[in-house]
C-alpha cells in the first residue's frame, strides 16, 4: 500500500489521523509543535495572572446567561415575583429583572453570586499580579509595553466592574451612580458636559442610560478586555516567560516545563480550580442582596453602603479630601470630588505607568531583562513601591472608616484624622523599614520562607573544592564559617 | 486511677506522634527527590525525541497515582450529575447546586493536578530565548529601507501629506461630533429647580405636607407637588428645631415659620441623597447641634447655620429652601433655592439664587 493511498483510508490511530486531517488543510503541525513545547517557568507567582485569566473565563459565561435574563430598562413596573416583601411595588424593570432572575431563574442565583464573586477575584488577581511584576522587576525592557497594557487592563476592568454592579438599579448602584455623576461633574470646565453626555442629562439620568450601561457592561467592555488579554497573552509567547534566577537559569535561555502534556494539565487543572472556588463562593456566600437594600431613588441613601472592594480606595480618598475647592471670582473651576476621583486615581496610574521610564532614567539601565529581581535584590524600588502601595493602602482603609466605627468604635472624625495624617506619615515609614529589610535580608542571604539545603566549599591547595559545611539531616553543622551556612542554621542543619 | 495517665497528655502525645510521622514522610520524600534528581540530570533522554541539554524528563507512574486520578474524575461526574438531580427536584437550592459543581470543578481540576504531577510525564526543559533586536541595527532589518522604497516617485510628497492630514481632520471630526447627540445642552438645567413661590410641599405619595405634622427632632422628606420627584431639585429635608437656636445667615429672616427649616436633600459634594439626621436628645447641653449627614462621605451640614459644612469634604451649604405655611396649615415654598442644587461643577457660584 502506497503512501498516497493510506492518507484516505486512515490508519487507525485516531490520533494521528487527527494531525493528519488538520496539517493537510491547514500546514499547522510546525507551529503547533512549536505551542506544545512552549515553555513555562515553575514559580506559584506566576500563576496570580492565570487566576485573573480564568475569573475572566467564569465571567464571559456566568455574564451570558445572566444577560439572557436581565432587563435593562429604568421604565417602572409593579413587582409580582417570588419575594414576598417586595411585592406590589412599583420599581424599574432593571431591579425587577433582576430580582426575578435571582429567584425565580433555576440556578439563577447561583450565576448571579458567581458571576459577583468572579468579577472582585478578577480584579483582586490582577492587582496581585501587577503588584508580583512591579517587585520582581518584570516590567523592565522588553516588557515595559506588556506592563502598560496589563495597566490599562486594569483600568478597563474597574470601569466593567463599577458598570456591572450599577446595572441592577438597587439602592447600592444608585448611591455609586451618583457618587460618579458628582465626579464626572467636577472635571474642570468640561465636567457638566462629559455627565450630560454619559448620562444623557441631569442625573439620574434619561431613559437611555440604563441601555447605555448595559452594553458599555456586556459588549464594550469586555470587547476592549478580551482584545487586550490577547495583545497581553500573545506579546508574553512572543518575548517568552521571563524567569527567576537559578541553577541552569540565564538571560539568554529558558528553562520551564512544556506546554504539552504538564503544563496543559496543570494550567486546565487551576482552571477548573478557580471556577470551582468561585462556584462553591457563589453558591454558599451571599453577595449584593439587591432586594434587601430595595430600589433606588434620588433622595434615598442609607448608613453603611460600602462598595465593591475595587473601588474602595475612591471613596477613602473622596471621604479622607478635606472641604477644599478652588473658587475663582465665585465661579469654582476645581470641585471637591475632582480631587479624590479623578485627580488621586490619575496619579496613581500615572506613577505605575511611567515607572519603567523613570526607573531606565534614574538608573540609567537601559539593557533587555528577562532574569527577575528577587524584591530585596532591588532595596531602592521595593522600598519605594512599598511605601507607593501602603499610601493607596491607607486610603483603601479609609473608605471603611465608617465600619470601622460600627465594629469597633473609634470615632469617625477621629479616623479621618488618623488616616489624614497616615497618608502622609506610614509611606516614610514603610520606605525605610523595607530597605533596610531588603538590605539586611541580601546580606545575610536568609530565606525567610526557604531553607538552605547545599554544601558549603572551600577551594583546596591542589585547586579543586572540599566540602566544609553539609546541611543535612545526618551530616548537622558542620564549621560555619561562610554566609551559605548561616542560612543553614535556619534549616536543617540545627537538628 | 494513678496509672491511667491523664487525657490531654496523651492527646498531646498523639499529636507529637503525627507530627513526627509526618515530618518523617517529608524527609523520606525529599531524600527521594533528591535522589531522583540527581539521577536525571544529564540523563539520557528518555523518548525518541530529542531533548535540549539541561531537559530532565521523568516519565512512568504508579498504579496507585492512575487510579487516583481515575477516581477524582469519576467523583467529579457524579458530582456533575448531582448538580443535574438537583436543577431537576429542587432548582431553588442555591447552596446545593453551588456545592455539587464547585466540587465537580474541584474535582475535575485535582484529577488534572495530579495526573500532571504523578501520571504524565514531568519535564523540565531549556531552551534558547528567542532575540529581539539585541546587536541588529534597525536599519539591518530593512524595514526602514522597504518603508522608504514605498514612497519612491513622488514629486509633491508635502501636498500629499497636507492634503491626507485635511482628510483626516475631517473625517475624524465628523466621526466624533454624532456623539454630542448622547445628551442635551447643559445649558440652564444645573441652576433650575421646580421650587416657586407658593409651591404646595408634598409627601412621597403626593400628600400636602402640613407644619404640624413635623414635630420638634423630627425630619421627613418632601418634594414640590406636581413636579418630577426624581429630578434633582425636587426633594428637600425639613427638619424642626427650636426657632431660639437658628443662626441663619443673613437675608434669611422669615425663611424658617416656627424653626421650620428645609435644605435641599442632594449633597452638594457627590449628589447622593443628605438621608441622616443627627438630632441631639438635649439641644441646650450637647456639644453638637443638629446635623444633616451625607451617608456617602460623610459631608456634615450644620442645620441652625444655613446648612453650612461643618465636616467632610463637600466645599458648600446645602442650598436652603424658604418656607411659609399657607393658612390651611400647609407648608409652602416662600420662593427658589438658596443656591444651586447638587454637586458643584466648575461654573457653580458659591452663592446665588437658583432659577425657577
Amino acid at each position: 500500500m502506497s503512501d498516497e493511498d493510506r492518507r484516505d483510508v486512515g490508519t487507525g490511530d485516531p490520533d494521528g489521523d487527527a494531525v493528519r486531517f488538520v496539517d493537510e488543510r491547514l500546514g499547522a503541525s510546525p507551529l503547533l509543535r512549536k505551542a506544545m513545547r512552549y515553555l513555562f517557568p515553575d514559580h506559584w507567582s506566576f500563576l496570580i495572572g492565570e487566576i485573573a485569566l480564568y475569573s475572566f473565563i467564569v465571567l464571559v459565561l456566568t455574564g451570558t446567561y445572566l444577560a439572557l435574563f436581565f432587563d435593562d430598562s429604568t421604565s417602572t413596573t409593579v413587582y409580582h415575583g417570588s419575594f414576598a416583601p417586595l411585592a406590589g411595588q412599583t420599581v424599574s424593570e432593571a431591579y425587577a429583572s433582576t430580582v426575578s432572575l435571582s429567584y425565580d431563574v433555576p440556578a439563577g442565583l447561583l450565576m448571579r453570586q458567581t458571576h459577583h464573586w468572579a468579577a472582585l477575584i478578577f480584579i483582586a488577581a490582577i492587582v496581585v499580579h501587577l503588584m508580583r511584576v512591579f517587585f520582581t522587576g518584570a516590567f523592565r525592557k522588553p516588557r515595559d509595553v506588556n506592563w502598560m497594557i496589563g495597566l490599562t487592563l486594569l483600568v478597563f476592568a474597574i470601569l466593567e466592574g463599577f458598570a456591572g454592579y450599577s446595572l441592577p438599579d438597587d439602592l447600592l448602584s444608585g448611591m455609586g451612580l451618583a457618587i460618579g455623576y458628582g465626579v464626572a461633574l467636577s472635571i474642570p470646565f468640561v465636567g457638566a458636559n462629559v455627565a450630560f453626555l454619559i448620562w444623557g442629562g441631569q442625573f439620574p439620568g434619561g431613559a437611555s442610560f440604563e441601555p447605555r450601561l448595559f452594553i458599555a457592561h456586556v459588549f464594550l467592555l469586555p470587547a476592549l478586555l478580551a482584545s487586550l488579554i490577547t495583545v497581553h497573552l500573545a506579546i508574553i509567547m512572543r518575548q517568552k516567560h521571563s524567569q527567576f534566577p537559578g541553577p541552569g537559569h540565564r538571560e539568554d535561555n529558558v528553562v520551564g516545563t512544556p506546554l504539552w502534556p504538564g503544563y496543559a494539565l496543570r494550567a486546565t487543572g487551576l482552571l477548573f480550580a478557580v471556577a470551582g472556588v468561585l462556584i462553591l463562593l457563589g453558591g454558599l456566600v451571599q453577595i449584593n442582596p439587591v432586594w434587601q437594600y430595595g430600589p433606588f431613588e434620588p433622595w434615598l441613601g442609607t448608613n453603611g453602603a460600602q462598595p465593591d472592594w475595587y473601588l474602595g480606595w475612591l471613596i477613602g480618598a473622596l471621604r479622607l479630601m478635606p472641604a477644599l475647592e478652588i473658587h475663582v471670582f465665585g465661579y469654582t473651576p476645581i470641585p471637591n470630588p475632582f480631587f479624590g476621583g479623578i485627580l488621586f486615581p490619575g496619579v496613581v496610574f500615572s506613577v505605575l505607568y511611567g515607572w519603567p521610564a523613570f526607573e531606565r532614567r534614574v538608573t540609567r539601565d537601559r539593557a533587555r531583562h528577562d532574569l527577575l529581581d528577587r524584591p530585596r535584590d532591588n532595596p531602592w524600588r521595593t522600598a519605594t513601591g512599598s511605601a507607593f502601595f501602603s499610601w493607596v493602602a491607607i486610603i483603601f482603609t479609609a473608605g471603611s472608616a465608617d465600619r470601622i466605627l460600627v465594629s469597633v468604635g473609634i470615632p469617625y472624625v477621629s479616623q479621618v484624622w488618623f488616616f489624614r495624617i497616615a497618608a502622609f506619615v506610614v509611606p516614610i515609614l514603610v520606605f525605610f523599614a523595607v530597605r533596610r529589610i531588603c538590605r539586611q535580608l541580601r546580606a545575610s542571604e536568609l530565606h525567610p520562607l526557604r531553607e538552605w539545603t547545599g554544601t558549603t566549599v572551600a577551594r583546596n591547595k591542589a585547586g579543586g573544592y572540599d566540602p566544609i559545611a553539609r546541611s543535612t539531616p545526618d551530616a548537622p553543622g558542620g564549621q560555619s564559617p561562610t554566609r551559605g551556612a548561616r542560612s543553614g542554621t535556619g534549616g536543617r542543619a540545627e537538628q | 486511677m494513678s496509672d491511667d495517665p491523664p487525657p490531654l497528655p496523651r492527646l498531646v502525645r498523639a499529636l507529637i506522634a503525627l507530627l513526627t510521622l509526618l515530618r518523617l514522610r517529608r524527609a523520606r520524600r525529599t531524600e527521594a527527590a533528591r535522589g531522583e534528581a540527581g539521577r536525571d540530570y544529564g540523563a539520557e533522554p528518555t523518548s525518541a525525541t530529542e531533548r535540549a541539554a539541561g531537559t530532565r524528563r521523568e516519565t512512568g507512574t504508579s498504579a496507585r497515582a492512575e487510579l487516583a486520578v481515575a477516581i477524582a474524575l469519576v467523583l467529579a461526574g457524579a458530582l456533575g450529575a448531582v448538580f443535574c438531580l438537583v436543577y431537576a427536584f429542587d432548582a431553588g437550592d442555591t447552596q446545593l447546586l453551588g456545592l455539587a459543581l464547585g466540587l465537580a470543578l474541584l474535582a475535575t481540576a485535582l484529577a488534572l493536578i495530579l495526573a500532571a504531577d504523578r501520571v504524565f510525564p514531568r519535564e523540565t526543559a531549556v531552551e534558547p530565548r528567542p532575540r529581539l533586536a539585541e546587536g541588529r541595527r534597525s536599519a539591518e532589518s530593512g524595514v526602514a529601507e522597504e518603508l522608504a522604497a514605498g514612497s519612491e516617485g513622488l514629486s509633491r510628497r508635502r501636498l500629499l501629506v497636507a492634503a491626507a492630514s485635511t482628510a483626516g481632520a475631517g473625517l475624524g471630526a465628523a466621526a466624533l461630533v454624532p456623539l454630542d447627540s448622547l445628551g442635551p445642552n447643559v445649558g440652564q438645567t444645573l441652576d433650575t429647580s421646580p421650587w416657586k413661590v407658593g409651591t404646595p410641599l408634598v409627601d412621597v405619595t403626593g400628600r400636602p405636607v402640613s407644619a404640624a405634622e413635623v414635630t420638634l427632632g423630627s425630619f421627613i422628606t418632601a418634594f414640590p407637588e406636581g413636579a418630577d420627584m426624581r429630578e434633582l431639585g425636587s426633594p428637600v429635608v425639613v427638619v424642626h428645631v427650636d426657632p431660639a437656636t437658628l443662626r441663619l445667615p443673613a437675608g434669611r429672616a422669615g425663611w424658617a415659620p416656627g424653626g421650620l427649616v428645609a435644605y435641599s436633600k442632594i449633597c452638594t459634594h457627590a449628589g447622593c441623597a443628605v438621608s441622616l439626621y443627627r438630632s441631639p436628645l438635649d439641644q441646650g447641653t450637647s456639644r453638637e447641634g443638629p446635623a444633616l449627614v451625607c451617608p456617602c462621605h460623610y459631608s456634615t451640614f450644620d442645620v441652625l447655620r444655613g446648612a453650612g459644612v461643618e465636616f467632610g469634604p463637600a466645599g458648600r451649604p446645602l442650598p436652603q429652601l424658604p418656607l411659609a405655611v399657607r393658612a390651611d396649615g400647609v407648608l409652602i415654598a416662600g420662593g427658589g433655592f438658596s443656591g444651586p442644587v447638587g454637586p458643584s461643577w466648575w461654573s457653580v457660584r458659591r452663592e446665588g439664587p437658583t432659577k425657577s
